[in-house]
């Protein structure tokens, strides 16, 4: 039995997960009905499809689109190109470069069983599964023979825009100790309905996510970790209207870390809710069988609503997307649930409360690397005070044991981090991670004390929105609000076109193959 | 310790405060005492540090001294360096182009509306194109606003619509005809290689199309803005950092009054 600094009742945690679980079941009764463009279009990755035609429209995109206009994208990818195996000796990437020649018409050729499509596809699926398990294997002996960083994971951006500046950023944040690189994306990414192409050097407040970017920093990543004798994990972003194709591109490209959450999505960036459910279920079964750790989003509702009133809205998503994870067979040691230290500096005992909820969180999800994010919304231009904000949150993050966290930097909301930014942020961070190291073995708290107060609080309230939305289901609860106080509706959004009912010969062979 | 650093008379200098030669201030007037921290592309050791002393020297720095120098990597050094500047700057012939109203809280700008214009002040804010960032818009528009000053949609005499992030030009454009909109709110936040211009650029450019441009009060607001830049770019006021809805509700409440009454 688990013991609760906090005081915190495990039947009502317990219960509160078991709330979580039918919310998500309920969500995932739809998933299992419906495809969508990008779906598909991981499955093309997936079976080999890689490369640009002559408009620089990914092949993957021109393979889906096609079926979409025939009126056929129901029946799914994978049946297509079976029968192109059978029919026309093509394997998939010979296939695509016909279609898109115009010299192959996919959806004529004479149909077989879904049986037969699929044996005709074995060859290549197995290929794929073969090539994430080496890179999966890859990462787990360079952890098992050159170590890694003790947690919590130190984390920083690199945001130049430039895949081969990234690299210099990179390396020299991972030479100052960082544990994780996270490659920023272009800003407007998530809306994009393709995956660009290629090394790419031009970006704003971020670098296009490619796969041959991931290869490029990889491949560095791995060098640097060698001579340092640490694993250096890099970041991505699977998340917005690519999102499964991005996590198949970090699957075989051996990223460690992903953002991936579609609440976020339908928040924040305006995604249709259908769609990037949908997406989100295969990216997470990706991200599992892969060893992928997902990063979820919940501290961004802290930057519309208020953290301190509205801190039960980010347990009950940590809940949820808990839940959403499990489904997909998603192990809890790979489940980065997000969460943030973002109440207003003035607040009077404000430390404590984050201090309570982040303890708070700890215990509810004890296996999970918790990302936590630093302040942001109230970082000024002060750097001098911007600094002091960051350690108040490394001392709490070293307190309380959380898995990832996301180096504050002093020069938030002036400019993306400078080099020497990085330095001091991660000096900051070395300093009191070291300095407060088993503080959180030494100190208890206060029987009916202010930070056992706030935890207990913070979870009873979750339970009853948790409650509440079981009753009204997910979609409903999103189109009423209830996450940072922002509305949409289940039919708008971005990427609704995208989404498709599974016809008769729809098969996708990769879930049950990832799936344990 | 070098000798004399903690004497205040060492330098010999004016002390008296001429506004028409003004300099930094660190602990006496006219000392012209400046903290700087920068990154140098080369490897630390000696010669980088003569290095900063010549880049600080050639940025208008005497009595300099480099305090802290650490290699980041590999061929990078940071340094923090202290100086006196050389330079003086006249105050006294500094004109900066600002907003021209005066400052109310949110009553008193619900009540003049209330009696100068007779309606609420329809108002369609968004942050535009590509910038996926919500802070700006949110912290003048949301109920709840910003380090305790409301935010538009509390105000009685307000109609206010905040389209959130992402939102295209074309799209506000819409919406804003739709709700005739009397106020229109660009925020921007992103400013990497001017990526912000052209957008507000654009968004001018297609009002004019529209024939819309003189109908609506049109501002803009992120943290690289300033009232300059924005009435250069075509809008009718720009909101700086540490500018809240007040300021901007103020604005926007006695500009509509000049326009429909005046």
């Amino acid at each position: 039995m688990q013991r609760s600094k906090l005081g915190l009742d495990f039947d009502k945690v317990n219960y509160a997960k078991g709330v979580s679980r039918k919310i998500a079941d309920n969500v995932q009764e739809f998933v299992e009905g419906y495809t969508t463009v990008a779906v598909e279009r991981t499955l093309c990755r997936l079976l080999g499809i890689d490369g640009v035609d002559n408009n620089e429209v990914p092949l993957p995109n021109v393979v889906v689109d096609e079926i979409k206009d025939k009126g056929v994208l129901n029946q799914g990818v994978m049946y297509f190109l079976g029968n192109a195996v059978i029919e026309a000796g093509l394997n998939p990437q010979q296939a695509a470069e016909k279609i898109s020649s115009g010299e192959l018409d996919i959806t004529q050729l004479p149909s077989h069983s879904v049986e037969e499509a699929h044996e005709a596809l074995k060859p290549y699926i197995t290929d794929c599964i073969d090539k994430i398990k080496a890179r999966k294997a890859k990462r787990d002996n360079y952890i098992a023979t050159i170590g890694e960083g003790p947690k919590p994971y130190l984390y920083v951006i690199v945001a130049t825009g430039n895949i081969y500046e990234d690299v210099v950023q990179a390396e020299a944040a991972a030479r100052q100790g960082a544990d994780i690189i996270a490659v920023i994306r272009t800003t407007g990414q998530s809306l994009l309905d393709y995956v660009p192409y290629g090394a790419t050097t031009e970006g704003f407040g971020g670098t296009v996510a490619t796969q041959e970017n991931f290869r490029i920093m990889r491949t560095h990543l791995d060098k640097i970790g060698e001579e340092e004798g640490r694993y250096i994990r890099l970041c991505n972003y699977c998340s917005g209207l690519c999102m499964p194709e991005i996590a198949a591109m970090g699957a075989l490209e051996g990223l460690d870390v992903m953002l991936n959450d579609a609440l976020y999505g339908i928040l924040f960036r305006d995604i249709n809710m259908q769609r990037t459910l949908v997406d989100q279920y295969f990216s997470r079964v990706l991200n599992g069988f892969a060893g992928v750790i997902i990063n979820t989003g919940e501290d961004n509702y802290l930057t519309t609503a208020d953290a301190f009133d509205e801190a039960h809205t980010v347990l009950a998503s940590d809940f949820i997307n808990e839940q959403l994870a499990l489904i997909a067979d998603l192990p809890e040691e790979q489940m980065g649930l997000g969460h943030a230290f973002e109440m207003e500096p003035g607040l009077e005992n404000g430390f404590l409360y984050e201090l309570a909820q982040a303890q708070m969180t700890r215990e509810i999800f004890p296996k999970a690397p918790l990302k936590y994010m630093p302040p942001t919304k109230f970082m000024t231009g002060n750097i001098f005070k911007g600094n002091v904000q960051d350690a108040l949150f490394n001392q709490i993050s070293i307190w309380t044991g959380q898995g990832i966290q996301l180096l504050g930097m002093l020069t938030e909301a002036i400019h993306t981090p400078f080099m020497s930014d990085r330095y001091l942020s991660l000096e900051n961070a070395k300093y009191i991670f070291n300095n407060m190291k088993n503080i959180g073995d030494e100190v208890e708290f206060k029987e009916g004390g202010i930070i056992r107060n706030r935890a207990q609080k913070i979870l009873g309230d979750s339970i009853e929105l948790l409650e509440k939305i079981e009753q009204e289901g997910l979609f409903t609860a999103l189109e009423k609000g209830i996450f940072a106080a922002i509305k949409r509706p289940k039919n708008g959004g971005k990427g609704l076109d995208g989404v498709v009912e599974k016809g008769s010969n729809y098969f996708n062979p990769f879930v049950a193959l990832m799936k344990k | 310790m070098s000798g004399g650093l903690y004497s205040t008379n060492s330098n010999e200098f004016d002390k008296t405060l001429d506004l028409t030669k003004i300099k930094p201030y660190g602990d006496t007037m006219n000392d012209g005492k400046t903290q700087v921290s920068f990154t140098l592309p080369v490897a630390k050791g000696e010669e980088a540090i003569e290095a900063a002393k010549q880049m600080m020297r050639k940025m208008g720095f005497e009595d300099i001294q480099v305090v802290f120098v650490q290699e980041l990597m590999e061929g990078f050094t940071f340094f923090n360096c202290y100086g006196s500047s050389i330079h003086t700057v006249d105050y006294t012939t500094i004109v900066v182009p600002k907003v021209e109203s005066t400052t109310m809280d949110m009553h008193e700008t619900d009540d003049f509306i209330k009696e100068n214009i007779g309606r609420k002040v329809v108002v369609v804010g968004a942050s535009t194109g590509t910038d996926a960032h919500t802070v700006g818009i949110d912290a003048i528009m949301n109920m709840k606003g910003f380090a305790g000053h409301y935010g538009l949609e509390r105000y009685d005499m307000v109609e206010a619509l905040n389209m959130g992030s992402q939102v295209p030009n074309e799209e506000f454009i819409a919406k804003a005809i739709e709700m005739k909109a009397d106020v229109l709110l660009v925020s921007q936040t992103v400013t990497q290689k001017d990526v912000h211009i052209q957008n507000l650029v654009e968004l001018v450019e297609m009002l004019e199309a529209e024939g819309l441009r003189d109908k609506v009060i049109l501002i803009c607001g992120g943290p690289r803005l300033s009232h300059e830049l924005a009435k250069e770019l075509g809008y009718d006021a720009g909101f700086g950092m540490n500018k809240y809805a007040d300021d901007v509700a103020s604005y926007m409440a006695q500009e509509l009054d000049r326009r429909i009454n005046q």
